[in-house]
């Protein structure tokens, strides 16, 4: 598989020779293969928004390197636009940043400023749309007029109108109803299984990441702790509590049962998983509890 | 980047400038402002700038902070002083063409720098070492004979503290939405005056919708805190003049002493 991104060695300190120094992100090293989708987690404040915001060039790193397609994405500064069009960055709370009359527009301003024309920027605008789920009649709305839901689609839709060959997600579902959580969790899915582009996901949600990550990182305390398949990561429950996150709940009941002395496989997942191991488990003994 | 403007910032501490009354404080300030434009000679000039000196050293307050919101303003004294150099009247020292500096003029120029470093120095200090709403108390105790005359003081001042509650917060949004718009491709960079004033469309209309939007949700929480205005208001901290205050006035009266005195028995040399 070929890497899309690649640190080496990436540090970042905030407000350096200051008495408010911080060092927010400290030695990271990884790499992100080309149409995975990776799930980042991590307490509040462990870096995780600080780090995702060195991948398309809004912060510099104070140390290390940002490699995209092989490239230091640093090495011409004055060109350090075309990296944020590669790399789209939907930021936590994205509606705040709609301004347009329209949603048209304001899905279009991005593929705009890349450069895309007539033709090209409508279809491009619509697919996004329509990936994000907001029906054609919103289009000429003003974004203000939206409901809550309907704007954080609309500002998703303009960064993926961009086309950009690595999506990061801070958040998207945060402050979503139920419902709605579901909903675009599944057309991020959808866009990621279509178009076959790199998703990083930045969630405190478990249960979401456990679904649909095929690789998790873990930040704790400006450093990378973690970075390996899913599975992998939750099965390491005792270490993620210490950090102060948590396994998805049905990982945790299986592992307790586990504990126990049933036999089920090591690391489960999801609902549905759990529940086709559960199962023979029940033929077999008859009654289990 | 807009966060690095030091002026008008406050340092919480404990020094002894910082323990003042506020009000004490403002209308030292005030005072003060009147004494530095009534120095006419030298020594009065260096009692001043003596004092300056002492209360900038008792506010316990990095040099530092000092000299960087001197910074803003060094355009502003080098320009007067320039203008005040070629301004003065008596035999010229130096002269091409209409220019000429006399004695009288290079006087006034170290005046006006003096005076206007000092009065820089001391507006820093008061900002640095009062918080936002020490100060708009203060300015609201001092300013309430006025309601007299029907001026809604209360309000006036729940205005300021709220304007200056809400510059981080805006200040912090800015930030936000410029790395979100900048995500987005926004260039705001490069280009000529036009496109750059044209490249600040995304970023103001964001700011300006959540400036509104949180101007409601404040409206909203005042009044289910049953706000109505000052009318049979109690205040959490009540601000009294201590003998440290008398202590500041007796020096300031001290310094006010020394100028006119100085003003009287010297030579004036502007």
């Amino acid at each position: 598989m070929s890497c899309v991104l690649e640190l080496k060695n990436i540090g970042f300190t905030y407000g350096r020779g200051t008495p408010f120094e911080k060092r927010a992100v400290d030695g990271v090293n990884l790499t992100i293969n080309k149409g995975e989708l990776v799930g980042v987690i991590g307490h509040t404040g462990s870096g995780k928004s600080t780090l995702m915001q060195m991948l398309n060039g809004l912060l510099r790193p104070t140390d290390g390197q940002v490699l995209l397609d092989g490239k230091d994405i640093w090495e011409q500064p004055k060109k350090i636009r075309s990296v944020r069009f590669k790399v789209g960055m939907v930021f936590q709370y994205p509606e705040y940043q709609l301004f347009e009359e329209t949603v048209y527009k304001d899905i279009a301003f991005g593929a705009q400023n890349r450069g895309m024309v007539r033709g090209e920027l409508d279809e491009a605008v619509r697919k996004a749309a329509e990936f994000t789920g907001l029906s054609p009649d919103l289009l000429q709305k003003s974004p203000f007029d939206l409901s809550g839901g309907e704007k954080r689609r609309a500002a998703i839709a303009g960064v993926i109108a961009m086309d950009p060959e690595v999506l990061v997600l801070d958040e998207p579902t945060a402050g979503l109803d139920p419902m709605g959580r579901e909903v675009l969790l599944s057309q991020i899915v959808r866009y990621h299984k279509e178009r076959k582009n790199t998703v990083l996901l930045v969630s405190h949600s478990m249960e979401d990441i456990a679904r649909v990550a095929d690789r998790v990182m873990v930040m704790n305390k400006s450093r990378l702790v973690m970075l390996d398949e899913t599975r992998k990561v939750f099965s390491h429950a005792a270490e993620l509590e210490k950090m102060g996150l948590k396994i998805p709940q049905i990982t945790k009941i299986i592992q307790e049962l586990r504990g126990r002395g049933f036999e089920l496989p090591e690391s489960v997942l999801t609902v549905d998983e759990a529940f086709a191991a559960l199962l023979p488990l029940l033929k077999k003994e008859g009654k289990i509890w | 980047m807009v966060r690095d403007v030091s002026f008008g910032q406050y340092f919480p501490g404990k020094s002894p400038i910082h323990r003042l009354d506020p009000r004490a404080k403002i209308l030292m300030f005030i005072a003060y402002i009147v004494i530095i434009f009534c120095t006419f000679n030298f020594v009065s000039l260096g009692i001043t700038a003596a004092f300056t000196v002492l209360f900038l050293v008792c506010s316990q307050i990095s040099f530092k902070f000092y000299l960087k919101s001197l910074k803003l303003i060094i355009l502003i004294v080098v320009f007067t002083s320039v203008l005040n150099l070629f301004y003065g009247s008596g035999d010229p020292l130096w002269q091409w063409g209409i220019f000429k500096i006399t004695q009288d003029g290079i006087n006034r120029a170290i005046f006006v720098t003096v005076r206007i470093v000092c009065l820089i120095l001391a507006s820093s200090c008061l900002t640095f070492t009062t918080s936002p709403t020490e100060l708009t108390d203060a300015i609201e105790r001092l300013m309430k004979p006025l309601r007299v005359i029907r001026v809604p003081v209360h309000e006036i001042a729940m205005m300021m503290s709220l304007a200056l509650r809400f510059v981080p917060t805006l200040l912090e949004e800015t930030d936000k939405i410029m790395q979100a718009q900048k995500a987005r491709g926004a260039d705001m960079e490069s280009g000529g005056f036009v496109k750059r004033v044209r490249a600040l469309i995304p970023i103001l209309i964001p700011l300006f919708v959540s400036a509104f939007r949180r101007a409601y949700d404040v409206a909203t929480a005042m009044e289910c805190r049953c706000y109505r205005g000052g009318a049979g208001r109690t205040r959490m901290k009540q601000i009294h003049l201590s003998a440290r205050d008398f202590v500041a006035f007796a020096i300031l009266a001290a310094v006010i002493g020394g100028v006119i005195v100085c003003n009287i028995l010297l030579t004036a040399s502007i």
